[in-house]
């Protein structure tokens, strides 16, 4: 199917899962965040958080037994890139609040101020690293 | 609120159930593809703007659900609402922010992603969650020293 439909669906699937979790409990559905209090040892309440991740989990092995086409790993960025990446990326959500999920759809959602400078740095500072990245690797 | 309350059945349930949406979508869409999402991230002559309408989707299905909740008293299964309210731009947030966005940028994974594609068996990926993990510590550990 077209990347354009699919995209559209994707995304409205993303709507719905952040929708009943605010529908059912109230929470708003951050990747970071809900993951983060995972390793924090004041966090008390884990249960809803463990179960949301491992649901995530069963839908990422889901998708890998239905449909393993969409998991795709571009060799353009070395290993010893993506660990930087992952570093920078854990590092930067917990200090920041957030990532596309909590400030990208569920902060914009309700136009949080935080969320929108959030989202537009990280848009920002994701393009002009990559670009840049793609122009001196190629 | 008390551990015993948040962790009824049907919380623990819902939760499960948009953990499972939550990748699915994030999978349908093209997020798990970091060619397509260094495609979009690379302001080229190759530049793929797919993947706007993966917020744009998800903001507008979102949007109309919020507006509904938001008159309610209570969400079904728990006591109250758990939004964020803080509307201060602080350093943290601007510098965090930042930090992601280069990540994101360099590896074309963010967390949810990262954590779907965990068991796709590319070592790329696991590297990547790896360390995420580690640097999310890190801040903890910052933190509580501040």
């Amino acid at each position: 199917m077209n990347q354009f439909v699919m995209a559209i669906i994707g995304g409205g699937l993303i709507g719905v899962a952040a929708s009943i979790l605010l529908m059912t409990q109230g929470r708003i559905a951050g990747i970071s965040g809900i993951a983060g209090a995972l390793m924090k040892s004041e966090v008390t309440d884990k249960g809803w958080r463990w179960a949301f991740f491992i649901g995530l989990l069963c839908g990422g092995a889901l998708l890998l037994i239905v449909s393993p086409e969409v998991f795709v790993i571009s060799k353009e960025r070395p290993i010893w890139m993506m660990a930087i990446a992952g570093l920078l990326v854990g590092f930067g959500t917990q200090m920041g609040n957030g990532c596309t999920s909590g400030h990208g759809v569920c902060g914009i959602t309700r136009l949080s101020p935080r969320s929108l400078v959030a989202t537009g740095v990280f848009m920002v500072f994701g393009m002009l690293i990559s670009t840049v990245l793609t122009g001196v690797l190629s | 609120m008390s551990e015993s309350h948040t962790s009824t059945v049907p919380v623990i349930l819902s939760a499960f159930i948009t953990g499972l949406i939550f990748a699915i979508g994030l999978g349908i869409s093209g997020m798990t593809d970091t060619t397509k999402v260094l495609g979009f991230l690379t302001l080229n002559s190759d530049w793929n703007p797919a993947l706007m309408l993966v917020m744009g989707g998800a903001i507008v299905v979102h949007a109309v659900v919020y507006q509904i909740v938001k008159r309610r008293p209570s969400p079904m299964f728990t006591d109250g609402f758990h939004i964020p309210t803080r509307t201060d731009i602080d350093r943290p947030l601007l510098v965090g922010a930042t930090l992601f966005g280069l990540g994101w940028g360099i590896g074309g994974i963010c967390p949810g992603p990262g954590v779907v594609s965990i068991f796709s068996g590319s070592t790329e990926v696991l590297v990547f969650v790896v360390m995420m993990a580690v640097g999310a510590f890190g801040w903890q550990q910052i933190q509580r020293k501040l």
